[in-house]
């Protein structure tokens, strides 16, 4: 009881150091051994060797949340060695066919998907969490996904997992140095034209759902690196 | 005295160095681990600004289709140049950008150039090119 009657001065204070301590342990957390291994039977028993990602569904008050995110995941799963069917044409084959949104098309039969887009495994994504939350100390701006990968010969879920990426890990890791240059790295390679801020840490979002590692998607078959993990 | 200043000196310069060094190697080594999962330096694709133009695409307020043709084109070449792979998907939202100009002709050819580029597309591809040579209502 007593420890919740603390200043505010006492609460900056205890705050600061663990707040630091835990942007770095998120920074590593992609990195970092999670209790329990992901069970990959299913995974390895279909081995996809084509993704569709459907437009994610989006929890979100933030209308480009879809968009956002549907516009980078190509690059992990491609770099991951899957082909990935193009979402733009993707999205107007949906749309020709009267399905505009997420819902709509997350409800379509697995038979259906493989007939028409002819991949091994389709994902699906939510956005939980898209935009900025502007707070008295700090505004933060913070993406969040979940992932689920189904494979639509065997209709078997292959994998799921769920990823964020926020702004304060970006602030705080400056003084940390090598981290805060890593994920600006990051930052800065994924684009100048789009201007919203949002837009980047989905790309980030994105490549920590989607790439291979530590109970992460395993590489698929155009990658150096395929079956041995 | 001058040699036991000098030693000194050393000393402290080595405790320096060493402790640069170790500085150093836990750097690599934290950098090693981040970029394990960040990224790896070397691609399998030319990438370039495509998803942020794949982005503009989906925009309600995106540019013009001719705007974002110029784009692509640029990336194209440039990936010629250095005798890049284009990544998957590339060339068929290309063939998405003639066919919202009407140059259903490139459209066609970049499809099939993205069937020839990765076989995996081709029941999509295929899906595509029969409803485009079906006459538009």
């Amino acid at each position: 009881m007593r420890t919740r009657v603390f200043s505010l001065g006492a609460a900056a204070a205890r705050w600061g150091q663990p707040a630091a301590t835990l942007v770095v342990a998120a920074v590593l957390g992609a990195c970092a051994t999670p209790p329990a291994p992901y069970d990959y039977t299913a995974f390895k028993q279909n081995r996809p060797v084509s993704m569709l990602v459907l437009p994610p569904l989006n929890e979100t008050p933030e209308v480009t949340a879809t968009y956002g995110v549907l516009s980078q995941v190509t690059l992990p799963l491609a770099e991951a060695g899957y082909y990935v069917v193009p979402v733009s044409l993707m999205d107007e084959t949906f749309r020709q066919n009267g399905l505009n949104s997420p819902a709509e098309i997350h409800d379509v039969s697995p038979r259906k998907l493989r007939e028409i887009f002819g991949a091994d495994a389709a994902v699906y994504i939510k956005v939980t969490q898209y935009g900025t939350s502007y707070r008295v100390i700090a505004s933060e701006t913070r993406v969040t996904t979940q992932g689920r990968i189904v494979d639509l010969r065997t209709g078997e879920l292959l994998w799921q997992g769920t990823a964020t990426a926020s702004s304060s890990e970006n602030r705080n890791s400056n003084q940390g140095g090598l981290a805060g240059l890593l994920v600006n790295a990051i930052v800065s390679q994924i684009i100048e034209t789009a201007s919203d801020t949002t837009f980047k840490y989905a790309g980030i979002a994105s490549q920590r759902l989607l790439s291979p590692k530590k109970n992460g998607v395993l590489y698929g078959p155009r990658s150096p690196n395929y079956q041995k993990d | 005295m001058g040699s036991a200043s000098n030693s000194v000196v050393k000393l402290v310069v080595a405790a320096i160095k060493r402790a640069n060094a170790l500085r150093l190697v836990a750097a690599i080594a934290f950098g090693s681990v981040l970029a394990g999962c960040a990224q790896s330096p070397k691609r399998l694709y030319h990438w370039e600004a495509f998803q942020a133009q794949l982005y503009e695409y989906f925009k309600a307020d995106s540019s013009s289709p001719e705007e974002q043709l110029r784009l692509l084109d640029a990336q194209l070449e440039k990936a010629r140049a250095r005798n890049a792979p284009l990544p998957p998907g590339f060339r068929a939202h290309l063939a998405m950008i003639y066919l919202r100009l009407g140059r259903d002709g490139e459209a066609k050819q970049e499809l099939e150039a993205e069937k020839v580029n990765f076989p995996e597309s081709a029941p999509y591809m295929d899906f595509l090119l029969k409803r485009m040579t079906v006459p538009k209502s």
